[in-house]
C-alpha cells in the first residue's frame, strides 16, 4: 500500500540517456567577467576586489555563510544592488552581449532593463513571494514574454506552455489559469525558472534556489536546472550556502568569506584539496551523511578552526553514550492524534481537516536524543508543540514520568514546563527584541521561583551565559546586538535556566551557518552529558541527525513510518519513504556525484476531507527495537 | 566605518533635539497656561469696548491684538490652554489606555471576547460623532469632565483596532510562544511582551489624537454641547474668530499658532518616546 504511487511520488522514466558533458569548455572568452569588483553599504566595504569568470555552459557556485556577501554580488550582476541601498563603488562586470562585450556597470538603467531577464535572467530563494499572487500564473510568464520578445497573446500564451513543460510541470494548460497560492513550494519555484528561462538567457543567476525547499523538492530541481543548462548552453552562478549542493551543481567554486573571495578552484579540486584554511574549516563542519557508519552511538568531534593561516582542531572526540533506557521514560506517548479543521463551510461547518499527527507513539528515555525526521506538513512540529502543551491534542495518550497530562493539576502542568523547554527555529524570532538576554534568561527562574533574590538571579544568568560560551557581562544587551549564532545560545540557555529533563530542539540548527551549527551541535551535546539531558529533536536535515541521535523516528504524512536505533535507520532503512528521504540528501562530495533520475511529484497534503481518514499505519518489528511500517509492493 | 559612525552621531544628536525642542515647547506652553492661570485669573477676561480689535503690537501692552470685545488675545490665549489641553491630553490618555486593554484582551484570547468586542466596536463607528455627542451630552449632561468621558468613548476603538492588529501578528511570533512555553502568566505576557512591542505606533496616534481633540472640543462649544462657552479654550476663540477673517486675522492666528506648536511639541516628544522604547533604534511607522 505504500508504494511510490501511494505517497504521490514515482520515479520518471530514466533521463540520464545522455552523456554527461562536463568540463567541457571552448577556448573563448569568458560569458560574464567579474573584474575587482567592490561593493559599499554607506562606507561600509561588503565586496571587496572580486573576480572571476564565467564561461558558456559552466556553473559557477559562490559560497560564503551570512554576510560573505554572496547575494550582494548577484545582485551586483544583475545592478540591482541599490535596491539594498549599496553602490558599485569599482571594478568592471564584461558580458559577451550578442553585440559584442558591454561593461554592465557602466550601462544606463534603461539599456540594463533590456539586459535583465533577457541575456541574464534570476531565481530568488523566496518561492512564496518572488511570484505576485494577485495574477495568474499565465498572466505572469506572458507579460515576461511580450516585455522582451515580439509575441502576439496567442503565441506568448503556447510558448508558456512550452515553458512550463520544459520545468516538466504537467498539466501545462490549466496550470496557466491558477494563482501562486495554488501552487505548492517546489512548483513555484518551477514556474520561476520557467518565467527565468523565457527569454532563453545567456546567463542565470540562481541565488539560493533551493534553500527554502525540502529535500526531495531541493533534489527534483537541482535535477531539473541540470538538465535545462545542458540542454540550452546556458552559464549559471548559483549562490548558495550548502555545501552538498555545491558538490552536486557546480564546476566552478568561488568560496566568498566577509566579502573577500578566499578561494577559487574547480569543485573537485576545491574538494579533494582545499587551500585556504577557511574553505578547509568549511568543509570540516559540513555533517556529511554517512560519516557516522558502523557506529552505534552518537559521536562528539572536535571543531576545525580557523587560527591564522593554519587550521586547529578543538576539543576531543568522545562518543555519546548518555541514553539511559533502562530508567523510567521521561515521555511516553500513545496513539497521539492531532487534527485542525479547515475550511469552515458557508454555515460554519467544518468540511476539511488537517491530519497533522495521526497515532503516533513513542517514547524518550533520561539523556536519549530522539530524533523526528520528515518533510515539511509532516507534523514534527505539531508533536513537539503538543508535547509542550502548547497545542490541545484531539486524542491519545500523553505521560510525563509515568503521569498523564490528562489527570495533572494546574501546579503540575506548571512544573511540567520546568522540566520541559522548548528552543525555536528562529534565533531573530525566538526572543523578545524589547527585553535583555538577561531578562529573557531569567524569565524562567522568576516564573518557576527557582531563585530568590536578584544577585541569585543575576548570578545563575551570568553562569548560565558562560555555559553556553558567551560572556557574562552581556546579560544587559538587546538581542538585536548579536549574530544568529550567539542568539541561538541565549534560547539555549533560556531553557537551560528552569534545570529541564527534555528539551524540545524544533528545528533549532537549521537558520545557522554550518560553522555555527558545528559548534551549536557540540554544545548540545555536551550539556547532554554533564546535564543528563534528553533532547527530542526535530529536524529536515538528515545529516545532522545522523551526528547527534541515538534513535530516530521518520514521519510522513502525520504518522511513523519508521523508528529504531539511528545506526538501523540509517544504514538499512526499511521503509521507502526513509529511502527516498536519504537518497534526496545532497552529498558533499562531487566524487560520489551521480546523475540521479529526477524525482517526480510533489509531498502530499495532509488535508483530508471530514469522514476520509487516513490509513493507519502498523509498525512491525524488522529487526531488534527497529520498527517500520509494511509496505504492500 | 567613520561616516557610519558620525551618521549615528547626527541621528542621535537629531533625536537629542527633538527632545529638548519637545520639552520647550509642551512645558512652555503648560507652565505659561499654569502660573497665568494661578497669577492672573482675570486676564483675557476683561471686557474694554473702547479697544475693540486692535491689530498686534499697535498699542503698548496689548500684543497680539485684541478681540471683537476688547479682550487681550494674548492672556485669552494662554487662559484658554488651560480647557484645551485638559481636554485633548487627558482624552487621549483615557482612550489609549481603554484601547489598549480592549486590544489586547481581545486580539490575544481570540474567539467570543474577541467577536463581542469588535462589533460593539464597530456600531460605534458606525454612529456619526455628532449624533452620539448630542445624545450623550443630552443624557448625561455638560461640561469638562462630561466631554472627556464623550471623547474617550468615541475614541478607544481605534486604538483598539490598532492594538489588537498588532497583538495578531506578533501572537504567533516564536518569542511568545517560547513564553508561554516557560509558563509566563497572561498578564505577564499581555503587558511584558505584547505591549512594549506594539507601543510605537499606539504612541504616534496618540499625538496626533490630542491635535484633533482639541479641535473636537470647539465644535462641540459652538454647537452648545462642549464647556461654558465664556470660558476660553483655543478651539472656541477658533470659532469665534471664523467671522472676522477678512478684517481681523490675529483672532484665529493665535490661537491656532498655540494648537500648532503644542501639537508639533507633543508630536517631537511622541516620536523621542517611541525611539527610546524600541532598543534596536530602528525607526518604525
Amino acid at each position: 500500500m505504500w508504494n511510490f504511487q501511494r505517497l504521490g511520488l514515482e520515479l520518471a522514466p530514466d533521463s540520464t540517456e545522455q552523456p554527461v558533458k562536463r568540463n567541457v569548455y571552448v577556448a573563448q572568452a569568458p560569458l560574464l567577467s567579474i573584474q575587482s569588483l567592490s561593493v559599499n553599504f554607506g562606507s561600509n566595504s561588503v565586496v571587496r576586489d572580486l573576480s572571476f569568470d564565467v564561461r558558456a555552459g559552466q556553473t559557477v557556485a559562490i559560497v560564503g555563510e551570512s554576510g560573505s556577501g554572496k547575494s550582494i554580488t548577484s545582485l551586483s550582476i544583475m545592478r540591482l544592488v541599490h535596491t539594498m541601498n549599496a553602490e558599485i563603488t569599482g571594478g568592471r562586470i564584461v558580458f559577451q552581449g550578442d553585440s559584442g562585450a558591454v561593461d554592465l556597470v557602466a550601462q544606463s538603467e534603461k539599456a540594463m532593463r533590456r539586459i535583465r531577464g533577457k541575456d541574464i535572467a534570476m531565481i530568488f530563494q523566496e518561492p512564496m513571494t518572488s511570484l505576485n499572487p494577485v495574477y495568474s500564473i499565465g498572466n505572469q510568464i506572458v507579460e515576461v514574454l511580450r516585455l522582451h520578445e515580439n509575441h502576439t497573446r496567442a503565441s506568448a500564451r503556447e510558448e508558456a506552455v512550452r515553458l512550463l513543460k520544459l520545468v516538466r510541470l504537467s498539466d501545462a494548460e490549466s496550470l496557466l489559469k491558477r494563482y501562486p497560492h495554488q501552487l505548492s513550494g517546489g512548483m513555484r519555484q518551477r514556474v520561476m525558472i520557467a518565467m527565468a528561462l523565457a527569454c532563453k538567457p545567456k546567463v542565470l543567476v540562481a541565488d539560493e534556489p533551493t534553500t527554502a525547499l525540502d529535500v526531495t523538492i531541493q533534489s527534483q530541481i537541482l535535477t531539473i536546472m541540470r538538465d535545462l543548462q545542458r540542454e540550452m548552453g546556458m552559464a549559471v552562478i548559483f549562490i548558495t550556502h550548502d555545501m552538498g549542493v555545491v558538490a552536486e551543481v557546480a564546476d566552478q567554486v568561488v568560496v566568498m568569506r566577509e566579502g573577500v573571495k578566499v578561494e577559487e578552484a574547480p569543485v573537485s579540486e576545491l574538494f579533494a584539496r582545499p587551500q585556504h584554511p577557511y574553505t578547509k574549516a568549511l568543509l570540516a563542519a559540513v555533517p556529511k551523511l554517512g560519516s557516522m557508519s558502523g557506529t552505534d552511538l552518537p559521536r562528539i568531534d572536535p571543531l576545525v578552526v580557523m587560527a591564522g593561516d593554519e587550521t586547529r582542531s578543538v576539543g576531543t572526540s568522545r562518543v555519546q553514550d548518555t541514553a539511559r533506557t533502562g530508567e523510567q521514560p521521561i515521555v511516553e506517548v500513545t496513539d497521539l492524534v492531532t487534527r485542525f479543521n479547515v475550511n469552515k463551510g458557508f454555515f460554519g461547518g467544518v468540511s476539511h481537516r488537517v491530519h497533522a499527527v495521526e497515532n503516533v507513539s513513542f517514547s524518550i528515555y533520561p539523556g536519549e536524543t530522539l530524533a523526528l525526521v520528515g518533510e515539511s506538513g509532516s507534523g514534527k512540529s505539531t508533536i513537539g508543540r503538543t508535547l509542550q502543551l502548547l497545542q490541545e491534542s484531539t486524542s491519545g495518550d500523553i505521560r510525563f514520568s509515568g503521569k498523564a497530562v490528562a489527570d495533572m493539576t494546574r501546579a503540575e502542568k506548571m512544573r511540567l514546563r520546568q522540566q520541559v523547554q522548548y528552543v525555536f527555529q528562529d534565533p531573530f524570532a525566538s526572543l523578545d527584541p524589547r527585553k535583555t538576554v538577561g531578562f529573557s534568561i531569567a524569565e524562567p527562574i522568576y516564573t518557576h521561583s527557582l531563585l530568590t533574590g536578584k544577585k541569585a538571579v543575576q548570578k545563575r544568568v551570568e553562569e548560565l551565559l558562560e555555559r553556553v560560551g558567551l560572556s557574562p557581562d552581556k546579560a544587559d544587551r538587546y538581542p538585536h546586538e548579536f549574530s544568529g549564532g550567539q542568539r541561538q545560545r541565549i534560547s539555549i540557555a533560556r531553557a537551560l535556566a528552569s534545570r529541564p529533563k527534555l528539551i524540545i530542539a524544533d528545528e533549532a540548527l537549521s537558520a545557522l551557518d554550518v560553522s555555527i551549527q558545528a559548534q551549536i551541535i557540540n554544545l548540545m551535546m555536551d550539556l547532554q552529558q554533564e546535564e543528563g539531558l534528553a533532547y527530542l529533536f526535530i529536524s529536515h536535515d538528515m545529516a545532522v541527525v545522523e551526528k547527534m541521535s541515538h534513535r530516530v523516528a521518520v514521519m510522513h504524512l502525520g504518522q511513523i513510518v519508521e523508528m529504531g536505533p539511528r545506526r538501523a535507520v540509517f544504514e538499512s532503512p526499511a521503509h521507502s519513504y526513509t529511502r527516498r528521504l536519504l537518497s534526496a540528501v545532497p552529498v558533499a562530495d562531487p566524487a560520489r556525484r551521480t546523475d540521479r533520475p529526477l524525482i517526480e511529484g510533489d509531498i502530499p497534503s495532509p488535508v483530508r476531507a471530514i469522514g476520509d481518514e487516513p490509513e493507519r499505519l502498523i509498525l512491525q518489528e524488522v529487526a531488534k527495537d527497529h520498527f517500520a511500517s509494511i509496505e504492500m509492493q | 566605518m567613520t561616516t557610519v559612525q558620525t551618521r549615528s552621531d547626527t541621528l542621535k544628536r537629531f533625536k537629542n533635539l527633538e527632545f529638548i525642542l519637545g520639552v520647550l515647547l509642551v512645558g512652555g506652553i503648560t507652565l505659561a497656561v499654569v502660573i497665568t492661570h494661578w497669577l492672573f485669573p482675570d486676564s483675557g477676561t476683561q471686557v474694554n469696548l473702547t479697544q475693540r480689535l486692535v491689530p498686534p503690537m499697535t498699542e503698548p501692552g496689548i500684543w497680539l491684538g485684541t478681540d471683537a470685545l476688547g479682550r487681550d488675545i494674548l492672556g485669552r490665549a494662554i487662559l484658554g490652554g488651560e480647557i484645551s489641553l485638559k481636554v485633548g491630553v487627558y482624552s487621549a490618555l483615557g482612550a489609549v489606555i481603554l484601547g489598549i486593554v480592549m486590544g489586547l484582551i481581545s486580539g490575544y484570547y481570540g474567539g467570543f471576547v474577541d467577536v463581542f468586542v469588535m462589533r460593539f466596536a464597530d456600531v460605534q463607528l458606525a454612529l456619526p460623532f455628532i449624533l452620539l455627542a448630542i445624545t450623550f451630552i443630552a443624557v448625561i449632561g455638560g461640561g469638562l469632565t462630561n466631554m472627556i468621558i464623550l471623547l474617550i468613548v468615541s475614541q478607544w476603538v481605534q486604538y483598539a483596532r490598532l492594538v489588537r492588529g498588532s497583538v495578531l501578528s506578533l501572537r504567533d511570533q516564536e518569542f511568545i510562544l517560547s513564553a508561554r512555553a516557560i509558563g509566563v502568566h497572561d498578564i505577564r505576557i499581555l503587558f511584558q511582551h505584547l505591549l512594549p512591542n506594539l507601543i510605537g505606533p499606539v504612541i504616534v496616534l496618540m499625538t496626533l489624537n490630542v491635535a484633533n481633540n482639541i479641535l473636537l472640543e470647539s465644535s462641540l462649544t459652538f454647537l452648545g454641547l462642549g464647556v461654558d462657552p465664556t470660558i476660553p479654550s483655543w478651539g472656541g476663540m477658533l470659532a469665534e474668530g471664523r467671522t472676522y477673517l477678512q478684517t481681523a486675522w490675529w483672532l484665529s492666528v493665535f490661537p491656532g499658532l498655540a494648537i500648532l506648536l503644542t501639537v508639533l511639541g507633543l508630536n517631537l516628544l511622541g516620536d523621542w518616546l517611541r525611539d527610546i522604547l524600541d532598543p534596536t533604534g530602528r525607526t518604525s511607522l
